[in-house]
């Protein structure tokens, strides 16, 4: 099953998506209000294509994946859209004007994925006409080599809208967990607090912070520790994400560490920016 | 002070990211299944910062990016003489 795919926001994730449904043979309508971010982000597709396929990894459909991917500027382009991935930064001021737009611009039967680490699905679908049709997918950073995704499912999700998802996420190779509606989901209402409790630890001085994610891979075997998974994941993408949980659920549990947001203020989002709780300038 | 050279700094890299010490300078990094592709993202970012050139798409191939004498290689012709 091909589709026409939407992709709104050209950060890391709408860049991995965008690139993942290329590679599976899918057209695709990468959206973004600033034309220098699509600038970078057809450079980053096309290099990562480039040495997917030096490597020897070309996965998917026939043809080259970037020559399959439009770069736009505007909601309106998206019309003849079967289904469009909102990848917004994580605040509902900037996804609630997006939701109101897509629903202006797209077709009825258009499905609404939303790629949010933590807002309720209900409330992005409240920005819309058409509930039924609005669905989340959590996508994994770096998405072309995470096998699995977060399928989240609202309460008007319909049937027939869970059942297109589930195919379209299967032709471009990912499983899924279905879980249901609520701030964070299972994934993020978890992992943000251990994350934000592991920035605390760092804050009290308990130990460092390669000691302390240490004791995640070394003891529990998990593959990286939380602080790492931070500096993967984004800072900010952490904070913003902190901060939205906090409000939907009004614990203060979830109130960003001082020392997070003092990083975040200081421009060292991790990986991306190449400094965050560890260095990556090599 | 000994100046390090391209092929020191490309060297340690590569041992020290993929923890390969024994790592030879003509052997085959993809071959050997060391290098995943965020890895190999990682590396063409690492040259373009340390050695302050532009990899274009045409750059990467294979004999360029598969082991450290390809690597020095390529350094060599996109550093301005």
């Amino acid at each position: 099953m091909l589709s026409k795919v939407g992709v709104v926001g050209a950060g890391v994730m709408g860049v991995g998506v965008a690139q993942v449904c290329a590679q599976a043979g899918h057209p695709v309508t990468l959206v973004d209000v600033g034309a220098q971010q699509l600038q970078r982000a057809r450079k980053l597709i096309e290099r990562q294509v480039r040495i997917d396929h030096m490597m020897g990894r070309s996965a998917g459909a026939d043809g080259d994946p970037a020559a399959r991917i439009r770069y736009e500027t505007g909601l309106q382009v998206l019309e003849a859209c079967d289904l469009v991935v909102e990848n917004a930064p994580e605040r509902v001021e900037v996804k609630r004007p997006i939701y109101e737009g897509l629903d202006e611009h797209c077709a009825p039967g258009c499905v609404l994925i939303a790629n949010t680490s933590a807002i309720p699905i209900a409330k992005l679908a409240s920005y819309t006409s058409r509930p039924a049709q609005v669905i989340g997918v959590h996508f994994m950073n770096p998405v072309p080599l995470r096998p699995t995704v977060e399928v989240v499912r609202a309460e008007k999700t319909s049937d027939e809208v869970v059942d297109f998802t589930c195919r379209f996420l299967e032709s471009i190779g990912k499983r899924f967990v279905l879980v249901n509606d609520g701030p964070g989901f299972v994934s993020n209402r978890v992992l943000m607090l251990t994350i934000n409790e592991a920035i605390r630890a760092l804050e009290d001085g308990v130990a460092d912070a390669e000691s302390i994610d240490r004791i995640f891979c070394e003891c529990f075997g998990h593959t990286m520790g939380p602080l790492a998974t931070a500096d993967l994941i984004g800072l900010d993408t952490i904070e913003s994400t902190l901060d939205v949980l906090e409000s939907e659920f009004g614990d203060p549990r979830f109130h960003p560490a001082a020392r997070l947001s003092d990083t975040v203020r200081r421009g060292h989002l991790g990986r991306k920016t190449r400094r965050g709780f560890f260095d990556y300038r090599a | 002070m000994k100046m390090e050279t391209a092929r020191d700094v490309i060297r340690t890299f590569l041992t020290d990211s993929l923890d390969a010490p024994d790592l030879g300078e003509s052997e085959d990094i993809f071959a050997a299944g060391l290098v995943g592709s965020m890895f190999a993202l990682q590396l063409v970012e690492f040259v373009e910062s340390r050695f302050e050139i532009e990899i274009e798409n045409e750059d990467l191939e294979l004999e360029n990016f598969n082991s450290v004498l390809g690597i020095v290689r390529l350094v060599e012709r996109k550093r301005p003489a």
